[in-house]
């Protein structure tokens, strides 16, 4: 469904974020990219969303080549209260999107309640983002990508400001909408945690400029549960394993480096 | 101590006149006289034409600056420059221009307040969150929505700023282009009571005057919670 190669980009001649990531996301996979900070998941992401045309490399979603933000794919990002509209409700911030796709009114008001059911919001679409903990604003911009129906849902570091008891909460909500909207989800993450509990499979970056250093698939029975899961055996290996990887790096072979 | 000065009126004297001066017309024109009718109703009249204009021009000028690159580029410079010339400075010349008709006074008003709207306006489109902008992106907002769902809203709370400011401005230059060959306005009836020594007469004025902008202000400020109700909650909640 998603198809990553070669992917390089450079803000300026000597300010290389991404060297060369190639990796691929099949249709309902849930992805995690994890990496030191800094390494350009951010940037990769925001290629993978089309608000960034990558300097080298090409994107395919859905057999297309980005250029531009493609359709069919929402974004959560991390900083939910600058993404959430405060001067609308918090149904008004999940309907917006939809009023400029064809989806009649009544199609819309359904999508509206069933995603912010689907979150947990049911009784709260008159409030005001700014009315909301920081969770239930992250839960709000979560109903607002699942009432757009997405085929690809990209998280930004979804769970990185919020409290650690809301983030399993989550964590565990992002694992039941890709079942129950049947889509896929690719997340940046700078948990490993939350990588393995989440994915399918996790892509482990390099520092900057960032390659793909591994690929770790995480074939942990499903459904999983925040403390069953986190304290088996095949867990806890996955977690050594990647955090291995990002701790110490290995370095980069320059010699492949585009110039 | 209470020295009867002829300078400085008491304040019942002041009441007693304005309401002799204003309030004592026939029933049939709610007791309004013809005073009110000449200058206090041209006066506003302008005021609020002038004050009106610089909105109009300023949010769209601002709006096409603050998204535009190129247009700020052009048009930057010059409004600087502009920007520069004290709004009274150029009553001779809005005097040939334009006469000395109401014409002249509302475009004085207009360009002396046009200032504080524009360059807020600009201001908050600029400072509009780029996370804002990237999610109106992402879920497929068009050009059109993304300027009046996202941008605009996102920037009124500047704009409205802006236009407080520059309602105080209109006051002043409402008052300052009456003093000039005028024949009607407030401004007009204070300086005529000062020539003829009706000082309790000029006071009434400048009291009036107190009040109009007093007023102005405040229906402004009830204006601006109720269309910014949600600025003041957000940012209560931030700060709390």
């Amino acid at each position: 469904m998603l198809v990553v190669q070669g992917l390089h980009h450079a803000y300026a001649p000597a300010q290389v974020a991404i060297r060369d990531l190639s990796f691929e996301v099949s249709a309902g996979e849930i992805v995690s990219i994890v990496g030191p900070s800094g390494c350009g998941k951010t940037t990769l992401l925001k290629a993978l969303a089309g608000l960034l045309a990558p300097t080298g490399g090409m994107i395919r979603f859905q057999g297309q080549v980005v250029r531009g933000v493609p359709e069919g794919l929402a974004m959560v990002f991390q900083e939910y209260s600058r993404s959430l509209l405060p001067w609308t409700t918090v149904s008004a911030n999940v309907e917006l999107p939809l009023r400029y796709q064809p989806v009649d009114s009544i199609e819309r008001t359904n999508r509206v309640s069933e995603s912010l059911q689907a979150v947990g919001l049911s009784g709260f679409g008159d409030r005001y983002p700014w009315q909301l903990s920081g969770g239930m604003q992250q839960r709000v911009a979560i109903a607002r990508a699942l009432a757009y129906h997405p085929k690809l849902l990209l998280m930004d570091e979804p769970f990185a400001s919020v409290d650690a008891q809301t983030r399993a909460d989550l964590e565990d909500l992002a694992a039941a909408v890709r079942d129950q909207f049947d889509i896929t989800i690719v997340l940046v993450t700078h948990d490993i945690d939350e990588a393995v509990y989440l994915s399918d499979r996790v892509v482990v970056l390099s520092g900057a400029p960032s390659i793909v250093l591994a690929q770790i698939p995480v074939d942990l029975p499903r459904p999983r549960d925040q403390i069953a899961t986190k304290a088996c055996e095949q867990f806890v290996a996955k977690r050594s394993e990647v955090a291995r990887l990002i701790r110490r790096p290995p370095a980069p072979k320059v010699a492949n480096a585009p110039i | 101590m209470r020295a009867a000065s002829i300078f400085f009126p008491t304040p019942f004297d002041i009441f007693t006149r304005s309401a002799e001066l204003w309030l004592s017309g026939p029933p049939s024109r709610l007791f309004l006289t013809d005073t009110v009718f000449r200058d206090i109703l041209p006066s506003m009249l302008r005021l609020l034409s002038g004050w009106c204009a610089a909105v109009l021009v300023g949010v769209p000028l601002g709006i096409l600056i603050g998204r535009s690159r190129y247009s700020s580029d052009i048009l930057d410079p010059p409004l600087q420059f502009l920007r520069a010339i004290p709004g009274p400075a150029l009553i001779p010349v809005f005097i040939i221009l334009l006469g000395t008709e109401s014409t002249m006074r509302i475009v004085l008003i207009a360009f002396g307040s046009l200032w504080p709207i524009l360059l807020n306006t600009i201001e908050g489109i600029r400072t509009v969150d780029p996370v804002q902008l990237d999610t109106a992106r992402v879920f497929g907002l068009p050009r059109p929505a993304r300027l009046w769902r996202i941008i605009l809203p996102a920037a009124m709370p500047k704009i409205f700023a802006g236009m407080r400011v520059s309602l105080a401005l209109a006051v002043i230059l409402m008052v300052v282009s009456e003093l000039v060959a005028s024949t009607s306005g407030i401004g007009y009836r204070i300086q005529n009571a000062q020539i003829m020594f009706l000082l309790t007469d000029m006071w009434c004025g400048i009291v009036l005057l107190a009040l109009l902008g007093y007023t102005l202000n405040w229906l402004f400020l009830k204006l601006e919670d109720r269309a910014l109700n949600w600025h003041r909650g957000a940012r209560g909640r931030a700060t709390r």
